[in-house]
């Protein structure tokens, strides 16, 4: 178990000592341009984002439902590139946030891992969030991020196993990421009842500050989860707030809108 | 067996220090979310089990001998083989089997293990059409609920095959996203399984996927090699000189290769398809094109159709059944270990010999089998009149009548 307290895990201590949870935000790189999903990732730290997830667009992301799919294939058509994420990553980290990208894991793998940890410590990033990898493939990433200092967020879901909670969250670094239901992200009108159950069952085997996302899209979701989870992920809704037919000025005030809504929920939780 | 059983662990390693499970050579593994792992782990229990538990391996070899119609047959074709050099040709005759091709081998069982795992849906990607038809049946036959992804572009060039999959009472999903074909229908299936995976099997119809499908879909198939090789010995007294079959994900390829990998004499031989040519870019010959290197797609490291940054490059082929941007892991191992060989053939070739086996055997392949006999073809020219060559046809053609009327002016009265 990990003594010392880095990157992301500070940030997430430092929101409990303020007696609250930590905003997570995620947004995509190139949605709906590069220059574009700058200027968002900026706007959600200006309104009260700890954390940005800065989202790597795929070309196959099995793991997301159709609003991040869409932005995804959005950022592709228009040209946007890994190279662009590290720019992102800059950018986040220089409005004040703590950045962290959230990929899936061919993307690094055919940088190769070495050079895209060190590109990302380069950028200030503090860690990789892996959906498609387990730690029983990351070898290569544990060793990578532990030469460059990143944390390495690996996820937890309802169906883990308490042997599968202890593998994989003695694996993690920063915090552990825990899927609220089972399924792929976009906004649900609820959160399940699972997701306090996991972190029941994950604070059980660690120490490490855990952290729900997969479908929080409301100030209230943020407040109730917020009372046990260290962190509150928001995507979906963020990305939904982006899109639309406006131009990108108003949507901007609306994704500004929108999060420091979010930003009042996790500050409610715990009260 | 998976690779790395063989490989005895050092004392002073610890679990973590193992390989993964389900490696061949560098490739395979189990890059998937999380939440999908203890049901990765139930099915390798469960096929486990059933590899060695005499009613599951009864009740599989009564429903092969009683509904797929195995033992296939093999047919000497000797007026196609005129034009492969005059060497011997023998097709191994899936296209017989019940539903058409191959596929019904490994659904079979698959639907048998989800009903072993307590799980009420069966679901499943198609790219042809010839896997979904399959799982179709076998869930009607079985009483599970059954749904299909199938990417849009697909659902038109097999519109037949959609038709029989709702007649089967299946519901069929075309699926919009990405290149709309067999990648995308995956990608949704999976989506599909991980929020349902708690009643749901995910039947994955290649040797492609995380650990365990590319070991045991081949497991499920390889009683196509198991009776070719038997039944070539008894035909010829003598082993083939070459194994042939078309490769898209590979798994009638593993079925028929997996019995000869150890007969060091037999050629392995894989097809892929080569589509409008390599250098056209619009192919999907993972192993000829200077864009594929190893990665990972759906859950498997192997080769892999990619751009500078790792984003799947859209492959293409006149049949939907081998339009895959990667290959099942173990012809990755087979190829780098050198076993096997892979060639592709065009559109055209493909076309041309589909027309030809046709017209002079009465037999009717499909598409993807094509591929299968230009290989064929070009391997009997090679060995020349003493040449044995056994090729696998994996399925038959009627799914494929809308796209050859098409390809030769057929369409319309009164041609030719």
């Amino acid at each position: 178990m990990t003594a010392l307290a880095t990157g992301v895990e500070a940030v997430l201590r430092s929101c409990r000592a303020q007696g609250r949870a930590a905003l997570v935000g995620y947004l995509p790189v190139g949605y709906p341009t590069v220059e574009g999903s700058v200027e968002a990732m900026r706007t959600v730290v200006d309104a009260g984002c700890d954390i940005v997830e800065v989202g790597v667009p795929y070309s196959d992301p099995l793991m997301d439902g159709p609003v991040i799919q869409d932005a995804a294939a959005t950022a592709l058509a228009g040209g946007a590139r890994v190279d662009d994420v590290f720019t992102a990553v800059a950018a986040v980290r220089d409005a004040g946030a703590t950045p962290v990208v959230m990929t899936y894991w061919n993307l690094v793998l055919h940088r190769g891992v070495e050079r895209f940890a060190a590109d990302l410590a380069a950028a200030g990033g503090a860690g990789l969030i892996t959906p498609d990898l387990i730690p029983d493939e990351a070898a290569e990433w544990i060793a990578a991020s532990d030469r460059h200092g990143l944390d390495r967020i690996f996820l937890v879901a309802p169906s883990s196993t308490p042997e599968r909670l202890a593998r994989v969250t003695a694996a993690c670094r920063g915090f552990v990421y825990a899927a609220s239901t089972m399924g792929v992200t976009g906004a649900r009108t609820s959160v399940d009842s699972d997701a306090r159950g996991l972190v029941e069952r994950v604070r059980a085997v660690t120490d490490l500050p855990v952290c729900i996302g997969l479908g929080v899209s409301t100030r209230e979701q943020a407040a109730e989860i917020a009372a046990y989870a260290d962190g509150v992920i928001a995507g979906s809704a963020l990305v939904r707030a982006l899109g639309g037919d406006q131009d990108l000025p108003t949507r901007l005030q609306a994704l500004h809108a929108l999060t420091s809504s979010l930003a009042e929920g996790v500050r409610a939780g715990r009260r | 067996m998976s690779q790395n059983d063989a490989a005895p662990a050092p004392a002073d390693l610890t679990v973590e220090d193992l390989p993964p499970a389900g490696r061949f050579g560098d490739f395979g593994g189990r890059y998937v979310p999380e939440a999908l792992v203890p049901a990765l782990e139930q099915i390798d229990e469960a096929r486990q089990k059933a590899a060695v538990d005499p009613e599951f391996q009864a009740e599989l070899a009564r429903l092969h001998a009683t509904y797929t119609g195995r033992p296939s047959i093999i047919t000497e074709v000797p007026r196609f083989a005129a034009h492969c050099g005059g060497a011997r040709v023998l097709l191994k005759r899936e296209d017989l089997n019940h539903t058409g091709s191959h596929k019904i081998n490994n659904v079979l069982a698959q639907a048998l293990l989800t009903k072993r795992m307590g799980k009420t849906r069966i679901i499943a990607e198609t790219g042809a059409g010839q896997h979904g038809v399959a799982t179709a049946t076998a869930a009607a036959l079985m009483g599970l609920e059954c749904t299909v992804y199938m990417g849009r572009v697909d659902t038109e060039r097999q519109a037949l095959n959609v038709a029989r999959m709702r007649i089967l009472g299946a519901e069929v999903v075309a699926v919009e996203h990405g290149s709309a074909t067999l990648k995308d229908a995956i990608n949704e299936a999976m989506r599909d399984w991980v929020t349902n995976v708690g009643t749901t099997h995910y039947a994955i119809g290649t040797v492609t996927g995380p650990h365990p499908f590319p070991e045991m879909v081949r497991d499920f198939h390889a009683v196509i090699g198991e009776e070719a090789r038997a039944q070539v010995l008894e035909l010829t007294g003598r082993l083939p000189d070459a194994v042939v079959a078309c490769v898209g994900g590979g798994s009638n390829a593993m079925g028929i290769f997996h019995r000869f990998v150890g007969d060091a004499d037999v050629r392995l031989v894989g097809v892929e398809a080569g589509g409008e040519g390599i250098e056209s870019g619009r192919h999907a010959a993972r192993f000829a094109g200077s864009s594929a290197t190893p990665g990972v797609l759906h859950g498997a490291m192997s080769y892999l159709m990619q751009d500078a940054d790792g984003q799947t490059v859209e492959s293409h082929s006149i049949s939907a059944g081998l339009d895959y941007p990667s290959v099942g892991p173990e012809h990755s191992f087979l190829r780098d270990s050198g076993r096997a060989e892979y060639r592709y053939a065009t559109d055209d070739q493909v076309m041309e010999a589909f027309s030809l086996l046709s017209r002079t055997e009465g037999i009717i392949p499909a598409l993807e089998s094509a591929h299968a006999l230009v290989g064929a073809m070009q391997l009997g020219r090679e060995l020349g009149p003493d040449g044995l060559v056994l090729v696998n046809l994996s399925g038959r053609g009627d799914k494929d009548m809308h796209t050859a009327a098409a390809y030769f002016g057929l369409v319309g009265e009164g041609t030719q």
